[in-house]
This record gives C-alpha cells, sequence and structure tokens, in this order.
C-alpha cells in the first residue's frame, strides 16, 4: 500500500462549513479511487486548510476480460454499433461458437496517474454550500480562494494543475509545498508525508487535527476559568465554531465590568456568544461570573495583555448599547407599545401585527374558557406578547424575543404568570426545548402557534416539501407536545376552525388538522410507536381530543402486544376475508344474526359473546377507560377460535351461509367501534 | 511600520499612501449623498465590466437610523468609511490588508486578526460576495469582500473591496472610549468638536422633523428621473446612476421616520434595486 496525501490550501473557510467538507472530500475520494482501494481515510481541518491522507494500492492492476458480441451471421449493424461500443475494430475480433468475440485487455494504472486524472474533476465539482470565483477569469471556483495544493503518493508529488484549455485554473499546481501559521510562521516550506505534514505543522503553531484542537479549546477555557475560581457556562456548538476559527488556540480571560451585571442574563449571553463567540463563566453558587474566557489564534507579543484590554473594550461597548436600550425600552410599558403593532406589518394576506394579536386573544380566550382557566390572564398575556418587537433591543437582537417582553412585563408589574406567559410564549422551539410552565404560558404559547398555522395556510403558504419559511411544522409539533405533555383536552378541530373564522377571508381549517395530525404520526415514529394503530383508531372515526385519541392508541397497542390480542386480530382478519371474498359475490350480508339458524354450540356461544361484549365495550369506550374496552374485546378469542375451529362459514344451505356471514359481520362491527383493525399493519 | 499612535487625520493619510503604493486611484468622496462608501459609482458601477481597476477613497456614509442625537459612544448617523476596490481582486490581497493595518500601528504578533465568514450581500444594489468580517481583538475593523454580483450581473473579473469603518478604528487605535473623544489632528481639535452638533442636528432631522410628504415626491422624481436618462438611444448611465443613490438615501430616511412598513419596505428596496441594475446595464453597454 502507498500513502496517498492531499492538502487544499486557502483562505479562511467558514467555521461550520469544515467538517462536513471534510466527510465531502473523503467521500468523493472513496468513489474517484476505488480501483485503487482506498483505506484508513484520516481527514484534517483549520480555518485555512483541508487534507486527507489514506493508503491505496500502488496501480490497478492489468485485467483481461472477453465480450460476447452478436451471432457471427448477425447483421452488418448489429456488428457495428458492438464495434462502436468498445471502440474496437473487425481486426480485433475472433470467432467463437457461433459468435463474435472481443478480447479485452485493460492495461494496469499507475496509483499516480489515476490520482492526477481525477483529482481536477473532483475539486471542480467539489459541493460547497457557497463558492466563489477570484482573481482573473477561471472558471474554477472554491469557497473561498485556495491558494495551495499538497499532493503526495509515497513522498513524491503527483502532478497535475487545474488548467482546463484556455482556463488557467488560477495557475494552481500540485506541489510539496505547504504554509504555517499565518502569523507566527509565515512562508511556504516542503513536506514529505503525512507525518512530516503534522509535524512540520505543528513546529510552524498550527494543530491540523480538529478533534486535538476542540480539546485544547474545552480544556484551555476551563483553565482560565478555575484560575479565576469560575467554571464554564456548557456550550458544545460554541466549541466547534470557535475550533474552526483558530489554528492555535491561545486560552484567555476577559473582565466584565461590575456596572454591567445587572443587565439580564440573555442579552449579556448573545452580546458574547452570537456577536463575539466568547465563552459565559459561572460563580460557584451558579451565577453569572463577571468575566468570560475566548480563545485567540496567537499568544500576543506582550503575553496577551493587549488581546485581552482589546477583547474587553469591545464587549463594554456592545453591553453598553444594550444598556441604552435597556434603560431606554423601559421607559414605555409593554401595555403603551400594543397600539404600535397595527403599524406593523405581519404578512402581505394577514395585516398587520396588531391584527395578528387580535387573533391570537382571541384564541387565547377561547381556550382558557374551554380549560376553565383566567380568561381575562389569558386575553392579557396574548395581548402583550407580540409587543416587544416594538422595542429597541429586540430590533437590536431578534433572538431576544419574547424574553424580553418578559422582563419588560415584569418591570411594568404585570402579574407573574403573564410575564412567564409573553417569555415563553414561543416555547418549544425544538424537540429538546422546554415547554412554557405555567398553565397561562401553555395558552398563550398554544394560540400563538394555532393561529400561526391557521393564517398561513389560509393565506396559502402550507409548508412544501422544499420549504417551510414560516416554520409551521416546528409550530405544530409544538402544538401537538403541548397537547401531549400537558393532556390539554380540547377540541382541536373546533377550535382550529374558529380560530380560522377570525381571518378573512375564512377558509375552513380541515387540512390544518390534517397536517397536524400527520406532525403527530411522524412524532410517534420518531419514538418508535406503532403509527398504523393511530391510523386504525382514526378509522374507526375521527376523534379530534388528540389527548383521548393517544390513550385509546396505547391500549390498542398494547392489547395487540398481547398473545389474545395478536389471535384475536388474526381471527378478525380471517373474518374480514371471509367477508371481502362473500361480500363480492352477493354482499353485503349485514343485517340481524338469526338466532334459530345457530346450529351448533360454537355458533350459539360467539353470538352470546358478542351480544355480550358490544354493550360492555361501548360503555367503556364513552367512559374513556380504553383498557377496560380491551380487556372486554379479548374475550372474544377464545370463542372465535372454537367456531373458527368447528364451523364452515360457507355452507351448503344458503340461509345457514347468510347467517353466519352476518355472524362474522356483527364481530367485525364490535371490533371497528375501536379501531378499524384492518389498517393494522403485519 | 509606523509606530506613533495617529490621529483621526493621520490615520486617513496613512491608509492614503499605502493604497496609491499598491497602484490605487487615490479619489476624494463622491458628492451624493450615500449609505456606504460601496455606492460610490468608482466600486459599484467600476466592478463591472472586464477592464482591470484600483481605487481608495474615504466615503461619507449616512445611516438616518442609527442617529443617537450625539449620545451614544459608538453610533452615528453620518460617519467615514474609507473604501479599497481592486479589480482582479489580486493574489496577495489578504497579505495587503494586514499590511495596510500594521501601517497605522496594529502590530498582527501584537493583536489577534481573524477573518471571519460574513457573505455580504446589498439588496437595493443586487449585489452579492463572499468574504469576511476583519477582526481585531474580538473587534470588527474592516470588511472584506470578493465581489461576484453587482446590479443582479456576475463580474466579469471579481473585484477585492475592502472597508474600513475609520471612526470605530481610530478609536482602537487610539485607545478611547467615546467617538467624540478622538484626537481629530494630534493639535486638539476632537472628533466632537467637527460632528457633535451636526450629530444632534441631523438626529432630530432624521426621526422627527424631515418632511416625508416631499421626501416620497423626491423619491418619485428621482425614480423617474433615473428612467429617463436611461431611455432612448443616448443612455447616460452615471447621471442615472446618480438618482438611483439619491433614491436609496431618499428611502432610508423615510425609514428612518417611521412611515414605511414592513410590506412596503421590501417594494421600496425592489424598487431602487431596479433602477440600480438599469443603470449597471447601461454602464455595462458603454464598457464592452
Amino acid at each position: 500500500m502507498a500513502e496517498f496525501f492531499l492538502e487544499l490550501f486557502s483562505e479562511e473557510i467558514p467555521a461550520r462549513m469544515q467538517a462536513k467538507a471534510a466527510e465531502d472530500l473523503a467521500r468523493l475520494l472513496g468513489e474517484a479511487l476505488a480501483d485503487l482501494q482506498p483505506r484508513g481515510f484520516k481527514t484534517f481541518t483549520t480555518p485555512r486548510r483541508l487534507a486527507i491522507a489514506l493508503e491505496v494500492q500502488a496501480a490497478v492492476e492489468a485485467r483481461s476480460s472477453v465480450e460476447r458480441g452478436p451471432r457471427a451471421n448477425a447483421p452488418e449493424q448489429a456488428l457495428a454499433g458492438f464495434l462502436r461500443k468498445h471502440g474496437a475494430d473487425r481486426a480485433d475480433l475472433r470467432e467463437e461458437a457461433g459468435f463474435w468475440v472481443l478480447d479485452r485487455v485493460s492495461p494496469a494504472i499507475a496509483a499516480e496517474a489515476l490520482i492526477a486524472d481525477a483529482l481536477p474533476k473532483l475539486l471542480r465539482r467539489f459541493p460547497w454550500p457557497k463558492s466563489m470565483r477570484w482573481g482573473g477569469s477561471s472558471t474554477f471556483t472554491w469557497v473561498r480562494p485556495l491558494r495551495r495544493i499538497t499532493c503526495l503518493l509515497n513522498g513524491a508529488v503527483v502532478p497535475f494543475n487545474l488548467r482546463d484549455g484556455d482556463d488557467d485554473g488560477h495557475g494552481l499546481v500540485a506541489s510539496n509545498l505547504t504554509e504555517g501559521h499565518r502569523f507566527l510562521a509565515p512562508g511556504a516550506f516542503a513536506v514529505s508525508s503525512l507525518a512530516d505534514w503534522q509535524a512540520g505543522l505543528r513546529d510552524r503553531q498550527v494543530l491540523v487535527d480538529a478533534a486535538e484542537r476542540r480539546a485544547m479549546v474545552a480544556e484551555g477555557v476551563a483553565k482560565v476559568a478555575a484560575a479565576a475560581g469560575y467554571s464554564v457556562v456548557d456550550d458544545p456548538g460554541l466549541l466547534d465554531e470557535v475550533t474552526g476559527l483558530v489554528e492555535w488556540p491561545v486560552p484567555l480571560l476577559g473582565k466584565i465590568d461590575a456596572s454591567f451585571m445587572d443587565l439580564p442574563a440573555e442579552v449579556m449571553q448573545v452580546s458574547m456568544r452570537v456577536n463575539q463567540r466568547y465563552f459565559a463563566l459561572r460563580k460557584a453558587d451558579g451565577r453569572a461570573a463577571p468575566a468570560f474566557a475566548f480563545i485567540a489564534n496567537v499568544p500576543g507579543s506582550d503575553g496577551g495583555a493587549a488581546i485581552i484590554a482589546g477583547n474587553e473594550r469591545v464587549l463594554s461597548a456592545r453591553f453598553a448599547d444594550a444598556r441604552h436600550f435597556w434603560d431606554l425600552d423601559r421607559k414605555a410599558t409593554l401595555e403603551s407599545r400594543v397600539a404600535a403593532l397595527d403599524a406593523i406589518t405581519f404578512h402581505a394576506k394577514l395585516g398587520s401585527q396588531g391584527a395578528r394579536v387580535n387573533r391570537i386573544m382571541w384564541v387565547a380566550r377561547a381556550l382558557a374558557s374551554a380549560l376553565g382557566l383566567s380568561v381575562e390572564m389569558a386575553n392579557q398575556a396574548a395581548r402583550l406578547c407580540k409587543a416587544d418587537l416594538t422595542t429597541g433591543m429586540v430590533g437590536e437582537f431578534p433572538e431576544l424575543q419574547g424574553i424580553m417582553g418578559g422582563y419588560y412585563a415584569a418591570h411594568d408589574g404585570e402579574h407573574p404568570e403573564v410575564c412567564d406567559a409573553v417569555r415563553n410564549h414561543y416555547r418549544p422551539q425544538g424537540p429538546y426545548d422546554e415547554l412554557p410552565s405555567g398553565d397561562i404560558g401553555l395558552i398563550v404559547a398554544a394560540a400563538d402557534k394555532i393561529n400561526s398555522l391557521v393564517g398561513f395556510f389560509a393565506a396559502g403558504e402550507r409548508p412544501t416539501g422544499s420549504g417551510d419559511p414560516y416554520a409551521l411544522r416546528r409550530a405544530a409539533l409544538g402544538l401537538v407536545r403541548i397537547i401531549r405533555e400537558r393532556g390539554l383536552r380540547i377540541g382541536l378541530g373546533n377550535i382550529l376552525n374558529e380560530a380560522a373564522k377570525q381571518n378573512a377571508p375564512y377558509k375552513p381549517a380541515d387540512d390544518v388538522l390534517e397536517f397536524i395530525l400527520e406532525r403527530l404520526r411522524v412524532q410517534l415514529r420518531a419514538e418508535g410507536a406503532r403509527h398504523d394503530v393511530l391510523n386504525a383508531v382514526l378509522g374507526a372515526g375521527m376523534d379530534d381530543d388528540l389527548v383521548r385519541l393517544l390513550a385509546r392508541s396505547e391500549a390498542v397497542a398494547g392489547l395487540l402486544g398481547t398473545e389474545d390480542g395478536a389471535n384475536l386480530l388474526a381471527a378478525y382478519r380471517r373474518a374480514a376475508n371471509i367477508l371481502r371474498i362473500e361480500d363480492k359475490k352477493d354482499g353485503p350480508h349485514t343485517g340481524a344474526v338469526d338466532t334459530h339458524l345457530l346450529q351448533s354450540p360454537e355458533e350459539q356461544v360467539l353470538f352470546e359473546a358478542l351480544d355480550k361484549v358490544a354493550p360492555t365495550v361501548t360503555a367503556a369506550l364513552a367512559d374513556e377507560n380504553f383498557t377496560a374496552a380491551m380487556a372486554h374485546m379479548a374475550t372474544l378469542r377464545p370463542p372465535l377460535d372454537a367456531f373458527f375451529e368447528a364451523i364452515q362459514v360457507n355452507a351448503e344451505d344458503a340461509a345457514l351461509r347468510q347467517n353466519r356471514l352476518r355472524l362474522l359481520a356483527r364481530l367485525r362491527d364490535v371490533m371497528n367501534s375501536v379501531a378499524d383493525f384492518s389498517k393494522i399493519d403485519g | 511600520m509606523s509606530t506613533t499612535v495617529p490621529s483621526f487625520q493621520e490615520l486617513i493619510l496613512r491608509l492614503h499612501a499605502f493604497w496609491a503604493r499598491q497602484g490605487c486611484v487615490i479619489l476624494q468622496p463622491y458628492d451624493v449623498e450615500m449609505g456606504a462608501g460601496t455606492f460610490h459609482p468608482a466600486t459599484t458601477l467600476r466592478a463591472l465590466g472586464p477592464k482591470p481597476w484600483a481605487a481608495a477613497y474615504v466615503q461619507p456614509s449616512r445611516r438616518p437610523s442609527d442617529g443617537r442625537y450625539g449620545e451614544n459612544p459608538n453610533r452615528l448617523q453620518h460617519y467615514y468609511q474609507y473604501q479599497v476596490i481592486m479589480k482582479p481582486s489580486p493574489a496577495d490581497a489578504q497579505a495587503l490588508l494586514l499590511e495596510s493595518y500594521r501601517e497605522i500601528g496594529l502590530d498582527p504578533l501584537l493583536h489577534d486578526f481573524r477573518f471571519v465568514e460574513d457573505d455580504w450581500e446589498s439588496p437595493t444594489l443586487g449585489a452579492w460576495g463572499l468574504g469576511w468580517e476583519v477582526w481585531c481583538d474580538g473587534m470588527e475593523v474592516g470588511q472584506f469582500t470578493y465581489f461576484q454580483q453587482v446590479g443582479g450581473i456576475a463580474t466579469d473579473l471579481p473585484s477585492f473591496e475592502m472597508t474600513y469603518g475609520l471612526e470605530r478604528l481610530a478609536m482602537y487605535v487610539q485607545n478611547v472610549e467615546r467617538v467624540y473623544d478622538l484626537d481629530f489632528n494630534g493639535k486638539g481639535v476632537k472628533y466632537g468638536d467637527v460632528f457633535l452638533r451636526a450629530e444632534q442636528e441631523y438626529s432630530a432631522h432624521n426621526f422627527e422633523r424631515a418632511d416625508t410628504a416631499m421626501l416620497m415626491r423626491h423619491f418619485e422624481d428621482a425614480e423617474r428621473e433615473c428612467a429617463s436618462l436611461l431611455a432612448g438611444d443616448r443612455q447616460l448611465a452615471l447621471p442615472a446612476y446618480d438618482q438611483c443613490i439619491k433614491a436609496s438615501h431618499l428611502f432610508n430616511l423615510l425609514d428612518a421616520r417611521g412611515v414605511i412598513s414592513v410590506t412596503e419596505r421590501a417594494s421600496y428596496i425592489g424598487r431602487v434595486r431596479t433602477l440600480a441594475k438599469a443603470c449597471c446595464e447601461a454602464w455595462l453597454a458603454g464598457e464592452r
């Protein structure tokens, strides 16, 4: 095996693209060099380089094969086609057993030649999320200007360039040269192997292994924090990003002026994390520490003092800006900001933010009333929930919407439940986000999502396969989570429809309910639950009370998991099959069973069992005691088994046959009142 | 590298000297109000077409909504951008840029310089490019872009564009917390002596006093004039483009006055973009 090494040295690659690029490079090289049986892929990323090393065969061995062509007596055209396909001449052919035959020999290909041929093509179609042109007129694009290509096979340069006809490919030619750290070790140097490259760059202040750098960043910030008596707030996403921003991580600690420590924690975090990529720190008691940790790319010729001072100043300026908004925003109450929402457009077809808030208020009142909660409080929380969109802080930091509203509502002396609702009504923002804690919060969160769903559906903005710009899937999933996890008993279909009437023009919201149920199915599937059971239960009659629907589904799934249930299902299928076939002949076979025609004891026992079970199942369903309904159903198994054991349904006697078919139809109907068992998979 | 801390005007002079050495034409500010140095025809129009071009200039930039009545330590509704454009982009653009920072006293071994992803887009100009924010010790000290498209037209030769926010950069270099405390000339004149009153008066103008009915009328006039200058056989790309810049600034003023709703906003931006595209096409037609 030979060591193949490739480094693509460029101007700074966005941090978020580095890991995916390494994966793509490994996959594409694996495909392009498949004939060399590549293995042992190792990838490396830094802000300025994307590199890979792997083991390959030194050559693709020569191969011979025999291609059988048309019959020797085939028309001339068929032979011409065969020759064209293989690029062969007639003289290359021989005849064997009445067929033309071509002996093909693929010569050996040296790995070097195969690589030199494959790489320009691979690089030209490299799948960067967005790539760019630079310099002259070359059409070769890369994520940022590509400056060097290092390409070695067992230490020797694999010669290739990116020239393509008149296109000079930026004059890029593969070599054995690379460069060290931009500032600490500038200039090119030669490398001869992966190990040499890694060691040479380590000497030149570049750590090429992203995992190693990430560990150094994590340990580094923890260490500088600990030295000051603090701990680091866990933030894996930030660790990933920072790892992609430096080649030589130097951890440093900066201080935060005490005068800023009364700003809301979220405001400080957004400035630090989003704008500056700083790590937030905590004191031993869990409260925010007056310091931050960060990673520089150079140690600083004065030991880092200037770098620390600079970063502290930048953060102070950001906090000063935030303080300006914080002080200014609190001069006007949220209540007084509501009117201004009328002047802000929400959506061309759905009117202003003010109109939107009015509709959310309507839904919140309806939900509060249905759930026996304070209509007044729900109304007030809904009224204030979008008012922070007019504040300077949310204008500056849109990701703080809701959160700032909560703070400002508290400052205005609103009821704590109202503040909580304003703060948390955008939740849950994803599968792992928490739900609002209080009842009013849940109601406003649900009302906001219901209003968005019916509104955007009415405006013709339902999600498509490729896009969901208004995050309606997330809204539907959030709504489902609120209903499921907090057991909200509401007739969702009715609420959706009434909510839709608040929009003009009114459009019935059946499709919204169907969309939400589809999200529910997806969610159940993700949890490993049987989504076919949900379909079966819905098949027994639409139920828009999701809590009840899921309880019933769970009970049916529970029954099917038992031996009785499995047998009952098998018997049901047998009955349904017979009925399907016989109904085609002369059905449907519905109507009352004639007890006088029940000849054998097995028929009589099944009839009596059905007669006894039907009303108890109906009563248990009405009581929402689904476990009891299933237990009653399970008692049908022994008489059913006995029935099929002893009875031939298609009796010679037409009257007997019809009566037995009616008995099976009755069984099917009783079971279908619980769930449409024909929709169960398996 | 010069080690003395430059005054505000000295900083400009050093940048001029540096970029002049790189072969840039040193231009003076364009005499029409605009939101950013990119709007200067030396960038927007010259970025198009096959002819090489290199220029550097200071451009007073007006952002009416950023007015803070002179009370915010680092926000201004009028500030200076230092703009460099080089077409085609030189292979050592990043190195040149870092060299320019050394010229004004920022040593990359003492400070932490970084290129952080920031794709640039101007919806009003129908332009976009890829590049970075240039960070020095966590502060953005410049915007570096490789132009890919301008006026909805793919650039023949991608340009390198560098924009320095001069006040912010000077505050950093001079270690000043409040923009108005910047040393302007090294002989006792502060930035506030020159601009504080203007910030106070223009903030009131932008947010309270500007006559919105008049601004809307002027917007429409500019739009009409732009179209008319591009009509017929003799297209006047440069005068038409002045009207496009004017329309853009009038829109920014209307926006600051809070009379443009979110949907109208998109429509105004679309109208300016239409003008920009037409001007760019007319310019390009004369270049080829």
